[in-house]
């Protein structure tokens, strides 16, 4: 089987080299024959990764322990489960499974337009066969994951030799998320290739108007979506597994994670000034290259090391290949912008400052200032050692100090965008848009404010998202009381009803509601707590309301580990709540131990505790317990922000009920009284 | 006044308040990296900053006493002598012959006071993909 994914691996980056040259070849003849034979490669390339990545799953299943790969990241006692996740457990493995999710993608693309759009198409597909030539290059000749382990033999040739058992997964991976965020994650950095192949192409082919966007842009919120939900598995991995309280670090890889979803984000609303407007068309076209390069950044980030490592741990060469691979992508972008930049004109300039326009224009600008801020400081040791002798690192103020500013206000620009009228806003409607949500939100301050919070960013925050939530809760309400007063349906439905109607704006403003959540969340972490005690059974430890009784210890031996668990009871004003079991493993095959976080959790606050291991003074037990407010809101704001999206991806459902039969003009020109009021069929919303 | 201007303004703005914010985060939290061999070499203001140093923990070294661990770092042939005043618990690949990043400050005795220590296992293994979270105390497996 490693022979046979080797040799797929080959021929799939012969058939990329085929749909590359071949595609460049159909362009410049414009031979149809020529034109069908590359993307017919293209989709063999994009079988044959699948072929090579069933064969490795096949090696992991079948404890193939000749293969270097899979010896050093699975064992016999490996639960089925995370088998799967040990296919991109490591260097090899990954890089084949990030090739794996981009043919995903190509060959949907590839599929879904074949008869489409034939002049952009092959422009398209020689990008898509460009990226995937990388990867290949990476699969095959620089970290293959089919390498079996051999010796020299007796006559001094090399002999293949087969181990006992492989070396195990790494304990900290063997837990639920890491099975479902590393490929959340990595569907996101590959995602966007798509948006960047159909930028770069329409760029080449000089395509005509905003199609690109218009095909783009479900590709485009697909992989926002995974990167999205990469991003929260990976803090909410962070928060169950390593058993320091929080879900965000900055770390290197964090942060690299964060990078592309904050131009991928900015690339979004900005598409709306091109669709709408005609303008920003340079900029979303580098907003889109940005992202793109940010994704292999990411990925360079997260598999070399390059910026966590220091003098001391060993460094890997991949880096080299992905800042190659950055440097001929930023070229390539270079020289097709400077060739094509007058296929770029603007068509329309910004009017006012109270606007559409301007808002997603300062949405950008913070995005992008935040992306910076983030970029220079993940990337601060690197620069610092060019510009001095000295490696220098910067930790979470500095992260903090600019991206809590920029969030709060994102936060604001979320309530107020959606509602500013393109071109030019009156006073008029800002008074009836704004009137209410202000009067709310400063109630609301004025309420946390009464009920303790005195945290400054916190405060604003909690006030913002009560602002935020009022705008778009009247946005439904009133769209909902329009369709009400025509359908007789309860205000409920109507919303949904309107929802489906457009589902671009209001799955938008589902999507905004998420982040809203999330905010809230955020704004707990200003009263954190948490405390340690060395504990023996019998013993209390008190934290909040909460009082944590130690019972006993108790152990098992599973298959691939021991697990020492506390017995702990929760008590709540003086009435038992529950038990909990914060649980340390012991893994036999690799030696190492793992913690097990047990976490009650409620909307007010999760009740966190780790058994952080024994004093080795008293030879007693530790319980290092935190409480952490509004924590789960975090993790619901992520299901909501899922929800949004994929409300967006719906296709419009006919607003039969109002305008059946009314024909295209008379509606937008002479609007009945009752559709202009909340105007869900003529004022150009979040779409 | 211009349209542009105004968007000027108000863009210069934003860029100049985030870059001062930035400064002064920088300030709060610079870390200069050095080796061992490189520690015994500062001087002045130097050995005031915030530092980080990569090591080999010598086996046998590691002692743990009330509210800190000692133990002493080994790299290019010198020794480092480290006291661990941090409250997190060291991470579980902190053993002997582990590598180790610790982050603190130089004390005048030129033995290292650690607020944060980081490490990883002799043992080979790799590191995690994706956006596997490091955060200070358990940054094990990533490096």
């Amino acid at each position: 089987m490693d022979v046979f994914g080797s040799f797929a691996l080959l021929l799939a980056f012969l058939c990329a080299g085929y749909a590359f040259v071949g595609g460049i070849a159909a362009i410049r003849t414009r031979h149809p024959l020529l034109v069908k034979s590359a993307r017919q490669a293209g989709i063999a390339a994009c079988g044959l990764i699948f072929l090579a990545t069933g064969s490795l799953v096949y090696l992991f299943f079948s404890d193939s322990y000749w293969v270097s790969y899979v010896v050093s990241h699975s064992n016999r006692d490996l639960a089925t489960f995370y088998k799967i996740a040990a296919l991109w457990s490591g260097q090899e493995g990954s890089l084949l499974f990030w090739s794996f999710l981009l043919a995903i993608y190509v060959i949907s693309v590839l599929l879904v337009y074949r008869n489409k759009n034939g002049e952009l198409m092959p422009y398209v597909g020689v990008v898509l066969a460009g990226v995937q030539i990388f990867f290949l290059t990476l699969n095959n000749f620089v970290a293959n994951p089919f390498k079996v382990l051999a010796s020299p033999g007796a006559n001094g040739a090399l002999e293949i030799f087969t181990r006992a058992d492989g070396n195990g997964l790494t304990p900290l991976l063997q837990y639920p998320e890491m099975v479902i965020h590393p490929p959340n994650l990595y569907s996101g950095y590959t995602g966007f290739t798509i948006p960047f192949a159909f930028a770069l192409g329409a760029l080449l082919a000089r395509y005509p108007g905003e199609k690109w966007i218009h095909l783009t842009r479900k590709w485009t919120m697909i992989a926002w979506c995974f990167q999205t939900m990469g991003i929260l598995l990976g803090a909410h991995w962070a928060y169950a597994v390593l058993g320091w309280g929080g879900y965000w670090g900055w770390d290197p890889v964090e942060n690299a994670s964060l990078l592309p979803w904050l131009t991928g984000t900015a690339f979004l609303h900005s598409v709306m000034m091109q669709e709408k407007r005609g303008m920003m068309k340079v900029w979303n076209v580098w907003l889109v290259f940005t992202t793109f390069m940010l994704c292999i950044l990411g990925t360079l980030l997260t598999r070399s090391g390059v910026v966590s490592s220091v003098h001391a741990f060993a460094q890997s060469s991949i880096g080299n290949y992905f800042v190659g691979f950055l440097l001929l992508v930023f070229a390539v972008c270079l020289v097709a912008y400077v060739k094509n930049r007058d296929y770029l004109k603007s068509e329309n300039q910004l009017d006012s400052m109270v606007s559409r326009e301007s808002s997603f224009l300062f949405n950008n600008l913070i995005l992008l200032v935040s992306c910076i801020a983030v970029l220079s400081g993940t990337l601060f040791p690197v620069f610092s050692e060019w510009f001095s002798s000295s490696r220098i690192s910067v930790g979470a103020p500095f992260f903090n100090k600019v991206n809590i500013p920029i969030g709060l206000i994102l936060l604001f620009l979320t309530g107020v965008g959606p509602l500013l009228a393109w071109r030019k806003t009156s006073t008029d409607s800002l008074k009836r848009n704004f009137g209410w949500p202000v009067v709310v939100a400063l109630i609301a301050g004025v309420v946390v404010f009464v009920l303790g919070v005195r945290e400054f960013f916190s405060l604003v925050c909690l006030t913002l998202c009560v602002f935020v939530t009022s705008t778009i809760g009247m946005e439904f309400f009133r769209g909902a009381r329009v369709i009400r007063s025509r359908s007789g349906a309860s205000l409920l439905a109507s919303a949904v009803d309107l929802t489906m109607r457009n589902t671009r704006r209001y799955g938008g403003y589902i999507v905004h509601m998420g982040m809203v959540l999330i905010f809230v969340g955020l704004a707990g972490a200003a009263f954190n707590r948490d405390t340690q005690k060395d504990m023996q059974s019998g013993s209390t430890l008190d934290i909040g309301q909460y009082r944590l009784l130690l019972q006993g210890f108790d152990s098992k031996a599973e298959k691939n580990y021991t697990s020492e668990r506390m017995i702990v009871e929760v008590w709540r004003d003086n009435k038992p709540l529950m038990m909990l079991y914060p649980e340390r493993r012991f893994f036999q095959t690799n030696e190492q131990s793992g913690t097990m976080v047990a976490i009650y959790s409620t909307l007010r606050e999760d009740l966190y505790i780790v058994y952080a291991g024994e004093n080795p003074e008293t030879r007693q037990p530790v319980i290092h317990a935190y409480l952490n407010p509004l924590v789960k809101w975090i993790w619901l704001g992520g299901l909501v922000v899922v929800l949004g999206t994929l409300v967006t991806l719906l296709p419009n459902r006919r607003a039969v009920l109002v305008l059946a039969g009314a024909p295209e003009g008379a509606r937008v020109q002479q609007p009945s009284a009752q559709t202009l009021a909340p105007s869900i069929a003529l004022r150009e919303g979040h779409d | 006044m211009q349209r542009r201007t105004k968007f000027g303004i108000g863009i210069g703005i934003i860029v100049v308040s985030m870059g001062f914010l930035a400064w002064l985060g920088y300030g709060e939290s610079k870390t200069y990296y050095h080796t061992i061999a490189e520690l015994q070499t500062l001087h002045g203001t130097a050995r005031a900053h915030r530092l980080r140093v990569g090591g080999t923990v010598e086996p046998g070294t590691i002692k743990r006493l009330s509210g800190r661990v000692n133990f002493v770092l080994a790299g290019e042939g010198k020794l480092l002598p480290v006291s661990y005043v941090g409250s997190e618990p060291l991470p579980d690949t902190f053993v002997d012959k582990s590598q180790a990043l610790v982050e603190g400050s130089l004390g005048n005795d030129g033995s290292f006071v650690a607020e944060h220590v980081q490490a990883k296992c002799a043992s080979k293994y790799e590191a995690a993909p994706g956006g596997d979270r490091k955060p200070d105390s358990a940054k094990a497996s990533t490096m």
